[in-house]
């Protein structure tokens, strides 16, 4: 990799020069308009409605949580341009290999609100998204699945598919040996794997500067000799470029891309949570004013673009939601068959031994009352 | 047929996935060029190609779970980690995914891999060359753990553990790679996964081993013989899943139980042993089973092995106490 070899963004927004690309502002002003994207308002419409229908979701999860309808929740709010303007960018054939707080690329990946909530309910079954193409299960543990999005690189490109695969993980993730080892080994193997590091600033409690020496998460991809940005998190545009440019970068054959999308959690790490034990209402004030969502409004304020009625939308999305909702908390269905049934593709007879003996157990239970 | 040693056998084996089909994918560390530090994968690379035998960067964590990540998009790799104590770095991705990752996706995705590393002490060895894992891997539902001792099962169980839709961590004994002949099918053939074999019949007491000890056990069964002791030897061949069915059977017969392995003693394959033969022939049993095993420290450098690794006349001292209990 030589650097003209680079899209021009990576070179303008040289992540050893701490630059950060932004391309609108705290309100909604386009400040950078050489790398506005070219999108029609319709694009940019259903933008803000996908960004919004997850916020929507993110609530009713939450709520539904405290009501007790469904077990820790790990919340997206305030990272939905992220989330969106990937999900708009990942084609039906590419591959997507999640961590967890990215619910919105899993919806535009195809995945249901009833699979996520079912999920959460504590089935497997919803996890496993088995209507999305080409998508990974949901992975709780932290970083491993930078190799597995990287082997899927190798796999695509072995295989001579257009296809690229896009990975996230968090800013505390960055400092879990997978991910360097992922980073070093997609370098060496030139495969096509764009890698996110969401930094939302927190590890559950930890702040980023307690993670890393580094001036920023970006700059990490510089030892990997791969390109590297640091992208304004929660700004849909500029999140919109930089993966509009890594997707034709890797399905160029150029190799692995890595984004630190700059942005701020500012739900609770999971409904388990407490924030307030470790930041400041301050601090989440003011991010709480620079909103993805309040930007990317008042942009298409600015631009006379705004033409969504958002009490219509919201009694909609929730109507929406809530039937998603219904049907999973209808599906009782989780039967002793598939705790055994997925371990292996040729059931072992010490595990058939075991479901037999449960089921013993259960006639015997039956037996009795 | 012809005379082949262990690496032979396996590197046959290997051969003959990577000719008959294009998805397979062999990598780790020096596998390419060197054809691995024991040269199990010698001459491959040259017939293959580097796209499909590969050296990768030296990280066992990531070899392991970029193996799962083409695993689940189409291909079947084959990963070679180069020591038993090699392992551990990638022990994360092996619990934590390699294993899960069908259940996880409830059957959406499978998880066809091999992960092959040489194990075992009795080479004079450094550090954490010498070790015994298979009980670690064992104990992770989702896996199959495989451990040949001789070249023709070789061959055989790991053209099945290849062609296994299941992810397979197949042990090596480095000890016996080469100290072993043995006439070995030119063609294709496979082991079922799971079947223990009896070596040989015998109606005192069975004694049940795997990998190197399997040698070791027939050195001991000879002065057995001679003192006049007849014992049955089963084989293992597969840890797990492990094969009841043939303990029961000889267990009922002999009475008595003795399980032979390198590994640490406590919370081991010996120890499942002792379980299964308490749990399927109890009632027939004419002694306590016994377990000869390593101790539970870590495997001492070459001056010190000899005191841990377990000898011919260890064995029969253990056979002869059984017998007499």
């Amino acid at each position: 990799m030589t650097q003209n070899d680079l899209p021009a963004i990576f070179r303008e927004f040289n992540p050893i020069e701490d630059k950060m690309l932004s391309i609108i502002d705290n309100e909604g002003h386009v400040v950078n308009k050489k790398w506005m994207p070219a999108l029609d308002d319709a694009t940019i419409v259903s933008a803000y409605k996908q960004m919004y229908y997850e916020r929507v979701a993110d609530e009713m999860a939450i709520s539904y949580q405290r009501q007790g309808r469904i077990f820790t929740y790990t919340p997206n709010l305030g990272q939905e341009a992220i989330h969106i303007a990937a999900g708009m960018n990942i084609r039906k054939e590419d591959w997507l290999v999640p961590a967890f707080r990215e619910m919105g690329t899993l919806l535009a990946k195809g995945v249901t609100m009833k699979e996520m909530f079912l999920f959460y309910m504590g089935n497997e079954q919803g996890g496993s998204f088995q209507n999305a193409n080409h998508t990974l299960p949901i992975s709780i543990s932290i970083g491993t699945q930078l190799h597995h999005a990287t082997g899927i690189g190798y796999s695509v490109k072995y295989r001579k598919k257009n296809e690229a695969v896009f990975t996230f993980i968090g800013d505390g993730g960055t400092s879990e040996g997978d991910f360097s080892e992922a980073l070093n080994f997609a370098g060496v193997w030139q495969v096509p794997v764009v890698f996110t590091i969401q930094n939302n600033q927190y590890a559950i409690s930890v702040p980023t500067r307690s993670q890393t020496k580094s001036i920023n998460l970006a700059v990490k991809s510089v030892a990997f000799g791969i390109p590297g940005i640091k992208v304004d998190g929660n700004d849909f545009f500029a999140m919109y470029l930089a993966y509009q440019t890594a997707a034709r970068y890797a399905l160029s054959g150029k190799g692995p891309v890595l984004i630190e999308a700059f942005t701020y959690r500012l739900g609770a790490h999971t409904t388990s949570d407490d924030p307030t034990k470790y930041r400041s209402k301050k601090e989440e004030t003011e991010w709480g004013l620079i909103d993805p969502l309040i930007r990317l409004r008042r942009y298409m304020e600015n631009e006379g673009i705004w033409n969504i009625d958002v009490d219509k939308l919201t009694d909609e999305y929730k109507q929406q939601i809530n039937q998603q909702f219904l049907e999973a908390e209808q599906n009782k269905a989780y039967s002793h068959d598939e705790v055994f049934a997925y371990m292996y593709t040729d059931m072992p007879d010490d595990l058939k031994r075991q479901k037999a003996e449960y089921e013993q157990f259960l006639s015997w239970k039956e037996n009795r009352k | 047929m012809s005379v082949m040693t262990m690496v032979q056998a396996i590197n046959n084996a290997l051969d003959i996935k990577l000719n008959e089909d294009s998805t397979v994918v062999i990598y780790g560390e020096d596998v390419g060029v060197e054809g691995g530090v024991f040269r199990v994968t010698e001459g491959l690379q040259k017939k293959y190609g580097v796209e499909r035998v590969f050296d990768s960067p030296l990280a066992e964590s990531a070899i392991v779970g970029t193996a799962l990540g083409m695993a689940v998009s189409g291909l079947k790799p084959i990963v070679e980690l180069q020591f038993d104590g090699f392992t551990y770095p990638a022990f994360n991705q092996i619990a934590s995914n390699v294993s899960r990752m069908q259940n996880r996706s409830r059957g959406k995705f499978t998880v066809p891999m091999v992960i092959r590393f040489p194990y075992g002490g009795g080479i004079n060895a450094l550090e954490h060359h010498s070790d015994s894992p298979e009980a670690l891997y064992a104990h992770l539902p989702g896996l199959k753990v495989v451990v040949p001792s001789t070249p023709y099962d070789a061959k055989g169980l790991l053209i099945a553990a290849i062609e296994s839709n299941d992810p397979v961590v197949f042990m090596e004994p480095k000890r016996i790679y080469r100290a072993i002949k043995q006439e070995v099918p030119d063609e294709k053939y496979s082991l079922p996964l799971g079947k223990a074999k009896v070596i040989q019949d015998g109606s005192d007491v069975t004694v049940v081993a795997y990998g190197a000890m399997i040698r070791e056990c027939q050195k001991a069964i000879a002065m057995a013989e001679e003192a006049g002791i007849s014992v049955e030897l089963i084989d293992l061949r597969s840890i797990y899943p492990i094969d009841r069915e043939t303990i029961r059977n000889s267990v009922r017969k002999t009475g008595r139980m003795i399980a032979v392995a390198e590994a640490h003693e406590s919370f081991s394959v010996g120890s499942e042993l002792i379980a299964i033969t308490n749990e399927e022939a109890f009632l027939y049993l004419e002694a306590p089973p016994r377990r000869v095993m390593g101790y539970d420290t870590v495997v001492p450098l070459a001056q010190g092995e000899k005191f841990y690794i377990i000898s011919p006349d260890r064995i029969f001292y253990e056979i002869e106490k059984t017998v007499k209990f």
